[in-house]
């Protein structure tokens, strides 16, 4: 185990420096963030002067080496736009996206192994195929549109969830949380199906497909043979074996959510990490850009991790990387 | 496995629950609320922008948002009324003493949110302070120095006579000497004006303003608190909560769903739905963001021909373009200068002509037209885009091959300024409110010594316009300057100097049980220490 996590530890390390490397390569493309914090008529030797004393004429790899110096002292850059620290901006923002994925998570986990295991049990009957043109739908209806439509039924029209934001938070040492009052809660219903509406759909196909595959080998049949009881076989003998490719995906989605739910978040002016991101990047904010990339390369190797040990949970024959 | 499902099923059951709650009261919430707020803290504006201030520090940065700001929380000596005439504030009365010096006196019951008097003295500083900020040192050139006369009176002397020193006196917003005088913790001057990083200035107010800011979460939320001493009595809106919503679709349904009282801008696609909806109150006016498009005769030969860039005018229909793109919400132009300005002149008029401008691209010897090259931006004027490809349609009529790029904005700028395509997309509002602004920075020959024409990517070089431009620097004879400001107007129409499409109109839209149309102004600062809920 300590072999695995040192491995784990230096792979995070080096893909937090590859993608700080791509990040810097390719961050003036993103345009000029000193356009962004001067008005229009400031004259070019202005605009010049503060370029030059935020060290943005410098050549790339003196640029690079300054933030990796700084990096190893636990400074990844300051955004020019918040004026702070990139990291303490990200960490300020994270708790908004952390909750909404872990609602999104929740009901795509409540909603998709029920309804799949019922659809692969009985792919015949009307429910399920209710369910699967269903599922159908969902994939194929944007999320963007899903919240704009929710937006218009549920706020404008009938005046039962609010529209945008967050509502009150309330500060744990820090940790600014929705989910502790009413009126923060009632502001995440509908992000937080807007975000799963896109994956629900997926698991629901994801876990039926695998489910009905196993269903057809020898042991199961074996196990209807021994005479057993069919919620054991559902449950124990085939929902158990379909989990592996299920865990696989939902780590990587799990993942891309927490990085990148960015439309949702735009939508519902949802204050998390996608939102700062597109937002960073409409405002050539490049210090907290690539900050952001370097955490996400963070987050999602401690995704993958994680799915890695509850692999181990779920089949004791899968051994983790790294153990003899 | 079974204990981690009955967990599971137990988690299922709790959240189920949570959510069952809360949508079982959300229906009566709202209303409760409300009523709430209007009973014991006084009277709350919700209020949503497109966006929200970058700083507390208005000297920092010259934009439309810290204006917004600056009104709220600061004064300035003098405002934009309605009607273009100024407005006294924390100056009751000025006179011109000299040819240079303007006087003004200053109200006597003033102080700022941290208790100090309001004194010249604090006039004087904040002069000084805004002399040397990046974003309005340019503006404040014409400036000389300020004097203290007494306690209340103090002298501003500009460097040579100055017909706009009142225009910029709106932008000055005194600022509390004492307050933002020493060092702050990390021993950095208090005064100091930084863009980009930690300052005392950007994240502490001391202002003359009817609010004060109670509460920031930068990009997420400011609440603002009136200032009990302060001394205009006209608003009574005692608590302000400024949410910036990005998205127009949201800011909209944010508005019809009462969960906002007040939102700016509103999108030209939802002018309708608003203002057919009861209980809310929209409203629009014609503003001076004019947008154009630059001819570039330095980069692309044929514009060098004033044929073909008055064909290129004639075969412009803005009028369709304000009518089918822009839905009727901008005004067409003709001119640099909207009604109202020195500069108007009414005999110029929109000219299209689609055979009249193929006529003049025959005469010019580009009867078979030519290929050409444009860029414009996509996220940064209303509708940018949509313009720019409805301008490429229209050029094709006459035979020119125009090949568009657009970019966001973020990216445009330095494309503009390098000059890469022979048509580019800019659209000018003057931060003098005045028409010279236009040419000084768009069609004045490009002059890097002097920052003349820093934005003329038409290479449009005209001395004899450069001459009148400047000789309204120091006119102080208003009709004098006014017929020099339209005789420019009408050389520039008929140079074809650039390619005029409309003016931007303005909106805001809001509950309707509030005075929104007395408070709001071409200058897009919505006054709304003025405004009233009923």
């Amino acid at each position: 185990m300590f072999a695995f996590i040192v491995r784990r530890i230096a792979q995070a390390i080096l893909v937090m420096v590859v993608i700080g490397f791509i990040g810097f390569a390719i961050k003036q493309s993103f345009g000029d963030p000193i356009r962004e914090i001067t008005g229009i008529s400031v004259s070019v030797e202005e605009r010049n002067k503060l370029r030059d004393e935020l060290g943005l004429n410098d050549p790339f790899l003196v640029q690079f080496g300054r933030f990796i110096k700084g990096a190893v002292h636990g400074d990844i850059g300051r955004s020019f736009f918040y004026k702070k620290s990139a990291l303490e901006v990200i960490l300020s923002k994270a708790p908004a996206t952390l909750e909404l994925v872990f609602c999104s998570a929740l009901i795509i986990v409540l909603f998709s192994i029920p309804l799949g295991i019922y659809s692969a049990i009985n792919p015949r009957s009307i429910f399920s195929r209710i369910i699967m043109g269903g599922s159908t739908l969902g994939v194929s209806i944007p999320v963007f549109l899903t919240a704009i439509l929710m937006i218009y039924i549920f706020s404008v029209e009938l005046h039962w969830l609010p529209s945008f934001g967050r509502g009150e938070t309330i500060n744990l040492g820090g940790w600014r949380t929705g989910l502790l009052t009413l009126d923060g809660l009632k502001h995440l219903i509908m992000p937080s199906i807007a975000l799963s509406s896109i994956m629900l759909p997926l698991f629901i196909r994801l876990i039926r497909s695998e489910m009905m595959e196993v269903l057809q080998n020898d042991y199961i049949k074996y196990a209807w043979a021994k005479g057993l009881a069919p919620r054991r076989v559902f449950i124990v003998h085939a929902f158990k074996n379909t989990l592996l490719p299920v865990i696989t995906v939902g780590g990587v989605q799990l993942g891309t959510m927490i990085a990148f739910t960015i439309l949702t978040e735009t939508v519902f002016q949802w204050q998390g990490m996608g939102f700062m991101f597109i937002e960073a990047v409409g405002r050539g904010d490049a210090p907290l850009m690539v900050a952001y990339l370097v955490v996400v390369g963070l987050i999602f190797v401690i995704v993958n991790t994680l799915v890695d040990v509850i692999y181990g949970l779920v089949n004791p024959q899968v051994r983790i990387t790294g153990q003899k | 496995m079974k204990r981690s499902l009955v967990f599971l099923s137990l988690v299922v059951i709790l959240a189920l629950g949570l959510v069952g709650c809360s949508s079982e009261t959300k229906e009566e919430a709202p209303a409760k609320q409300d009523s709430a707020e209007t009973a014991d803290a006084g009277k709350v504006l919700k209020l949503a922008m497109d966006a929200d201030p970058v700083s507390l520090d208005p000297q920092v940065q010259l934009s439309g948002g810290m204006m917004q700001y600056a009104h709220m929380v600061f004064d300035p000596l003098v405002r934009w009324a309605k009607d273009g005439s100024f407005e006294p504030r924390l100056a009751e009365s000025w006179e011109q003493i000299n040819d240079t010096t303007m006087r003004f006196h200053l109200r006597k019951d003033v102080t700022f949110h941290s208790g100090n008097p309001f004194t010249a003295e604090d006039v004087v500083w904040s002069i000084n302070r805004i002399k040397t900020s990046p974003d309005f040192k340019g503006l404040f050139e014409p400036f000389n120095e300020a004097k203290v006369v007494d306690a209340n009176t103090v002298d501003v002397i500009t460097k040579k006579p100055y017909g706009l020193l009142l225009n910029m006196a709106t932008y000055i917003f005194p600022m509390d000497s004492k307050f933002y005088t020493g060092k702050d913790e990390s021993g950095q001057d208090k005064a100091a004006i930084v863009k980009t990083g930690p300052s005392f200035a950007n994240t502490h107010e001391s202002g003359t303003g009817k609010y004060i800011v109670a509460e920031r979460e930068q990009g997420v939320r400011t609440v603002f608190k009136a200032y009990p001493k302060y001394w205009d009595k006209a608003g009574n809106v005692e608590t302000i909560i400024l949410t910036p919503i990005k998205n127009d679709a949201t800011r909209v349904a944010a508005l019809l769903s009462g969960d906002v009282d007040f939102i700016m801008p509103v999108p030209p696609q939802d002018l309708k739905r608003i203002e057919s909806t009861d209980g809310l109150e929209l409203v629009t006016m014609s503003g001076s963001r004019i947008i154009t498009f630059q001819l570039n005769s330095k980069r692309f030969e044929p514009f060098k021909n004033l044929k073909v860039r008055q064909a290129i005018v004639y075969a412009t229909d803005n009028t369709a373009i304000v009518a089918k793109v822009m839905k009727g919400f901008a005004t067409v132009a003709a001119q640099q200068g909207p009604k109202g300005y020195a500069s108007y002149n009414a005999a110029l008029t929109p000219r299209y002509d689609l055979e009249k401008a193929k006529q003049l691209m025959k005469e010019a010897g580009y009867a078979d037209g030519f290929a050409c090259t444009m860029i414009a931006p996509n996220n940064r004027y209303v509708n940018d885009e949509k313009i720019a490809e409805a301008f490429v349609t229209m050029l094709g009529k006459i035979g020119i091959k125009v090949s568009l790029k657009t970019m966001p904005k973020a990216q445009y700028w330095d494309q503009f300024d390098a000059q890469i395509a022979d048509i580019q997309m800019i659209g000018w509002h003057p931060d003098t409110e005045d028409s010279a602004n236009y040419t000084e920075f768009l069609l004045m020959c490009p002059n890097k010594e002097t920052g003349y024409g820093q934005y003329n990517s038409g290479n449009y070089c005209n001395p004899e316009v450069d001459a009148m431009t400047i000789q309204t620097q120091t006119e102080t004879d208003t009709a004098k300057r006014s017929a020099t400001l339209q005789n420019i107007e009408k050389t520039l129409y008929d140079n074809a100097a650039f390619v005029p499409l409309h003016w931007q109109n303005l909106s805001w839209a809001s509950k309707n049980n509030m005075n929104t149309e007395e408070i709001v102004n071409v200058q897009n600062f919505p006054y709304f220490g003025n405004l009233v809920i009923k």
